[in-house]
């Protein structure tokens, strides 16, 4: 038999589960999965996000995924982008540097500025 | 824990089942293997999402994006394309296909935007057959609030200050029978739920078990502490095999949980739920019948009073409610009375599903805040009429209820307006009609179910709905005579007052409605002995106009009879002894020569 107490438990983490299907995203990281981010290595990309959030037990946040957005020289790319609206755009991804951005970026909110798009284009 | 980054729920409700949405899921589950996805998506099988006439039905989160009629070799592009790349597949999206904002697809449907949905909350969101799920979105909260901070009278002033009336049929106010039940003295009370839906077309509560059986069960628990009951019964016709099979399992999850048992969740109340299976008897939906049945007897009613509250399930203290009236019950409790009280009209409170049938582009379930005009129904929620035909009438409560005719199209929608129009809000079917209808024929549609439906036990209704059948076959058959009308509407009175059931009692109005907005239908059919809208085959003739027809022979090919006959350069002519009416030939002719009279 399960108390309130459990009963609440159960509830916590179940929503933890299926709150992607409720409307309120907090975080969302989206990554380039079109051709070019494919071929340019995205999808260990996207599993280091995936497996980095869930072994930190990190809450609200939704690893999205889209399409080619022009820059496919830079691919993999990843937008992070927080519940402000606030977007940085991390460009040239591997999966050390994704455990990097969720380090330093999701979880003490500081971004990882010479990663982004803005630090690559400079260095022209 | 896993973490998924994207959920995709596949409706298996019975609509979407029909149409093949358990080969879908299997179909999901290999290619997602195939893509070595399956760690990061999950699969999940859900209840209806109320949109039937486009099933199957797959949505996809986080997006939201909501596929329509989803073929098997569909999943493939669902699959490669959006679950791999992150492309939307739009040309499977509901509604509009190139919606702007796609991550809000789900919701930026117009099928959905007006809805407001409180009873079908959790149906196409949870999956119905894990408790976990029905628990994370504030299931079961509502019990524990119940049995830790409210008294039963706080529980039974709640739900009557809520306004909530039972959407069954009958509109009574549900706190004020529990609190009829609470009031008797027993060594033991019950709390049954009417799951025998059926009328004709409609289908919330078999939505609502099949999509969220737990929101039953924990209602259910609910009432019995606020009456002090400790059983239950949950009556269901077994025509319903996925709905039985996901009470089972939720009743089993229940009772693994402490929730149903001896004490619930540690609290010390003892509640316990049964489910007893019907045969699919209309009747058995009136309540004495309903619990003649449970008892093991033939399902008949029987006079009233006493009250069901007052003797019910073995002549003891007994509420009976409709499941929609269960389904609201939580959400009550956990948002308050004064909050349900602030949606619908003065006198309906709450929300009321809807289901969609008959001549409509959108079939399915919606729900609407009561006071919703049948206009926005019909038009805004429903799609409109195919083909773009005109609305004659809608016929609301099934062979209980009435027609309403296209002059009040704007009428808002509650238990006393419809009433007032001669109809009644039954459990929510809304069967719409266009100008193809014959509207005799509709009220000897609904007539023939009763007379087949009618137990037998008393006279009215046994003989009576019989009498009123052969004269509507009368008429239909181009055979009507003078006074019939007259001899209807004197036998609907009687009926009506004498009757000993609801079933009885309602079987005239589809009669009595129907000769109040469409009288001028019935004296064509008596008087003119013609069809206006060309339904009643006996008063039908096809005929061929000889100076259109150019001899081409497509009709004598389709005709069934072989009755049509004729030669090259001679217009060919119907053997109107033979014919049987089935209209083959002037669907075919490709010069429009065969006309209907």
């Amino acid at each position: 038999m399960k108390s309130i107490a459990e009963l609440d438990e159960i509830r916590r983490k179940t929503l933890e589960q299926i709150s992607l299907r409720s409307n309120e995203n907090g975080l969302r990281v989206i990554v380039g999965m079109a051709t070019c981010g494919i071929a340019a290595g995205a999808r260990p990309v996207m599993k280091a996000f995936m497996e980095e959030i869930s072994k930190r037990k990190l809450q609200n946040i939704t690893v999205f995924m889209t399409g080619c957005i022009g820059a496919c020289r830079l691919e993999p790319i990843v937008d992070i982008i927080d519940s402000e609206g606030n977007k940085t755009t991390y460009v040239k991804m591997t999966a050390e540097k994704a455990e990097r951005v969720v380090l330093e970026h999701i979880v003490n909110g500081k971004v990882c500025s010479e990663l982004t798009i803005g630090a690559e284009e400079s260095k022209k | 824990m896993q973490l998924y980054r994207a959920h995709v729920l596949v409706c298996a409700g019975t609509g979407c089942t029909s149409s093949n949405s358990l080969k879908i899921m299997e179909e999901m589950e290999t290619l997602l293997k195939d893509n070595s996805l399956e760690s990061e998506i999950k699969i999940v099988k859900t209840g209806c999402f109320g949109l039937c006439a486009e099933g199957p039905i797959v949505v996809v989160y986080p997006e939201g994006a909501m596929y329509t009629r989803v073929g098997v070799p569909d999943v493939k592009d669902i699959v490669e394309e959006h679950l791999l790349k992150g492309r939307i597949v739009k040309r499977l999206l509901a509604g509009e296909k190139e919606a702007e904002d796609i991550s809000k697809a789900l919701e930026s449907v117009d099928f959905f935007k007006r809805q407001h949905r409180i009873a079908l909350r959790n149906c196409g969101r949870i999956n119905p057959e894990n408790i976990d799920e029905y628990i994370a979105f504030d299931g079961y909260k509502a019990l524990e609030k119940v049995l830790t901070e409210m008294t039963p009278e706080a529980v039974i002033d709640t739900i009557k200050r809520s306004g909530l009336r039972g959407r069954g049929g009958g509109g009574f106010p549900t706190g004020v029978k529990w609190e009829f039940a609470a009031k008797q003295v027993a060594d033991q009370k019950y709390v049954c739920c009417n799951a025998d839906e059926g009328d004709p077309g409609a289908f919330m509560d078999r939505s609502v078990l099949e999509g969220d059986p737990h929101s039953l069960i924990e209602a259910m628990s609910i009432a019995g502490y606020a009456i002090g009951a400790t059983e239950g019964f949950i009556y269901v016709r077994a025509e319903y095999p996925i709905a039985v099979k996901r009470l089972q399992i939720a009743i089993e999850q229940a009772k693994e949980y402490g929730i149903l048992g001896d004490n619930v969740l540690g609290t010390g109340h003892k509640f316990d739920l049964e489910i007893r299976l019907g045969a699919g008897a209309f009747v058995c939906g009136e309540e004495t019948a309903l619990m003649t049945s449970i008892e093991g007897h033939r399902g008949e009613p029987r006079p009233r009073p006493p009250f069901p509250a007052v003797k019910g399930l073995w002549q003891k203290p007994t509420i009976l409610n409709n499941v929609e009236t269960y389904a609201n019950i939580p959400v009550i409790i956990l948002e308050g009375a004064e909050w349900f009280a602030g949606i619908g009209t003065e006198k309906s409170k709450g929300t009321k599903v809807f289901a969609l049938g008959g001549k409509i582009n959108n079939t399915g379930l919606v729900e609407v805040p009561m006071g919703t005009t049948l206009r926005e129904v019909v038009y805004d929620i429903g799609g409109g009429i195919p083909k773009g035909k005109k609305f004659k009438a809608a016929q609301t409560g099934g062979p209980s209820g009435g027609c309403i005719p296209a002059s009040h199209l704007d009428t808002p929608i509650d238990y006393d307006s419809l009433i007032a129009l001669g109809s009644m809000m039954g459990s929510g079917g809304l069967i719409v009609m266009d100008e193809d209808n014959c509207m005799v024929d509709i009220a000897k549609f609904f007539l023939e179910f009763t007379v087949d439906e009618s137990c037998g036990k008393c006279p009215p209704c046994r003989i009576g709905t019989k009498r009123m059948l052969e004269i509507l076959e009368r008429i239909t058959e181009g055979k009507g005579e003078d006074g019939d009308i007259e001899k209807l509407e004197l036998l609907a009175k009687n009926i009506k007052a004498s009757a000993l059931c609801g079933l009885g009692q309602t079987a005239p109005n589809p009669i009595l409605s129907t000769l109040k907005y469409f009288r001028d239908e019935y004296e064509a059919h008596v008087y003119q002995k013609k069809c206006p809208s060309g339904v009643c085959k006996s008063m039908l003739q096809y005929t061929i106009d000889a100076a259109r027809c150019k001899s081409c022979g497509l009709c004598t090919k389709v005709c069934p009879m072989n009755c049509i006959s004729g030669e090259k350069k001679v217009p060919y002519v119907i053997d109107q002894s033979k014919c049987a009416k089935c209209g083959a030939c002037m669907e075919k002719c490709p010069f429009k020569a065969i006309a209907k009279i």
